[in-house]
């Protein structure tokens, strides 16, 4: 479980969260939109410790994360796994020694096992037999499949999706929509997608939150959400920019 | 003025206080994480076994250029078979240590700020840390280990050369006793100045990967960022080994006095 309250973030002089609240129960899959820049990845990071709040409080699993300290929060993410915009692949590595880095650092497994839920875990986003691949030989859509076999190989209980869809063609994106939501349904993980994209959003979430002005402005099942008539939900739904 | 010297000292001190943080954490994390081997030999290959071409070409054509030039000036006063003895205190001591770590941190602190610049501004260290790892367990650890450890090996490399290609100028072509010459450096140079070398060198590894990896951590972003990094880890490096230097030899020199 994931709570969010009263949190807030700026940068500087410049406000990018005030007061959010949410709560995101286990295994729920969260899909959480807003315009760009407007502080969704700041907000996902909040969620695993990568940047600290101004004020507020992230608990996991009931647990608040801000007064931790680094080391402390190291013990927090071992439950979390996540998959960057770019995919933040380790280029000096191949895809194997990518995929397998989480199993080599924390569990005790010997060579063949570690191979073995490599292996597994490439087959899972559809890359059977690219371990010795360098990520400068993969496509941008490739690439976010190795980041989300390396965010899952470890099975974390919560996984973040930062933009997993930017940037890919259309029939790209839809294999990582299919991905995650396989993923959700195979592991019963806890998933929250940050995006832009509609169809993303229509398709993976059992819920919708719109982060809108520095707050959650409004949040409900797919399907209310996208019949609501609210004026701003409306606007960014059908992508009509300001007068 | 006044107020832009104020905020470049409050910088400057902060920036200070930063890397002696991260040198504590470094320190802290090599007493409670395991090191993993593979990476720290794999820094020792990188910083050690390939800046051995610059460093030996730095220490050898340093060497021939101090055995010549002193014996120009002692020739002149029938003392060439001192020479040597010259350019084995001077290399030991002072050029050995300083003339490579200043070659190192051209090409090691250079490539390890650019090298975790790009790694920030490409969400790297972030994976890093979603992954559960400490950035200064996997990153700074071992560089600064094998900085540590290669920084006197090539440093001894460097004085061995040095003082060797001005023995083969000396006693080869401009004709010094190479009996004497040897006598004479035995004579003046002592096992201390060899220890005070590598001490220095020691301590040099230790800026060089500090800084290196600290203007790296902290890079600002895009491409002009980690170039702005690279630049300062070089500068803030070369003048950080050439302003200890000048300590230790104060606080060595005594040290060495007493020894002796």
């Amino acid at each position: 479980m994931i709570e969010v309250r009263h949190l807030r973030k700026n940068f500087g002089a410049q406000s990018v969260l005030d007061d959010v609240n949410f709560r995101i129960e286990n295994g729920e899959s969260v899909i959480i939109i807003g315009r760009s820049g407007g502080g969704k990845s700041v907000l996902l990071k909040h969620l695993i410790g990568l940047l600290q709040p101004d004020a507020g409080e992230v608990l996991v699993n009931r647990q608040n994360i801000v007064p931790m300290n680094e080391r402390q929060l190291l013990q927090v993410r071992r439950m979390f796994g996540m998959v960057f915009q770019g995919a933040a692949l380790f280029d000096s590595m191949t895809v194997a020694e990518n995929v397998a880095f989480g199993l080599r650092r924390h569990e005790h497994l010997t060579e063949a096992e570690i191979t073995k839920r490599v292996g597994e875990a490439l087959e899972l986003v559809d890359l059977p037999g690219t371990e010795k691949k360098k990520p400068a030989e993969l496509s941008g859509g490739m690439r976010k499949r190795v980041g989300l076999a390396r965010a899952i190989v470890y099975h974390p209980e919560i996984v973040l999706y930062d933009e997993p869809t930017t940037g890919l063609d259309p029939i790209a994106s839809d294999s990582i929509d299919r991905l995650i939501m396989r993923t959700h349904s195979h592991f019963k993980v806890t998933t929250v997608v940050v995006t832009h994209d509609m169809r993303t959003a229509r398709r993976v979430g059992q819920r919708v939150m719109l982060l809108h002005e520095k707050k959650i402005y409004a949040s409900g099942e797919p399907e209310a959400f996208f019949a609501s008539q609210d004026p701003v939900v409306r606007q960014f739904i059908d992508g009509v920019a300001d007068p | 003025m006044n107020w832009i010297a104020k905020t470049w000292i409050a910088e400057w001190l902060a920036g200070l206080g930063r890397v002696a943080m991260l040198a504590k954490d470094a320190l802290s994390s090599l007493f409670t994480f395991k090191v993993t081997w593979r990476d720290l030999l794999y820094q020792i290959y990188f910083i050690g076994v390939k800046s051995q071409a610059v460093v030996l070409i730095t220490g050898g054509f340093t060497g021939m250029v101090l055995g010549a030039q002193t014996y120009y000036q002692f020739h002149k006063i029938k003392m060439d078979t001192a020479t040597l003895a010259v350019v084995g205190v001077s290399m030991c001591d002072e050029l050995g240590p300083v003339l490579t770590a200043l070659m190192v941190a051209g090409r090691v602190g250079a490539a390890i700020a650019a090298e975790l610049g790009t790694m920030r501004v490409t969400e790297q260290i972030d994976a890093l840390r979603t992954l559960a790892t400490h950035p200064v367990d996997y990153l700074v650890v071992p560089r600064l280990g094998a900085a540590h450890i290669a920084l006197p090996l090539l440093t001894m490399e460097s004085i061995t050369l040095g003082i060797g290609a001005s023995y083969l100028i000396g006693v080869y072509l401009l004709g010094i006793d190479p009996a004497y010459s040897w006598y004479n450096m035995l004579k003046y140079a002592h096992p201390i100045d060899v220890w005070i070398g590598l001490t220095k060198a020691f301590v040099y590894g230790g800026i060089i990967a500090l800084i290196g990896c600290y203007k790296g951590l902290t890079c600002g972003l895009g491409a002009e960022g980690v170039g702005r990094a690279t630049t300062e880890a070089v500068v803030y490096s070369s003048i950080t080994i050439l302003i200890t230097n000048f300590f230790l030899t104060l606080v060595m020199g005594k040290i060495a006095a007493l020894l002796l």
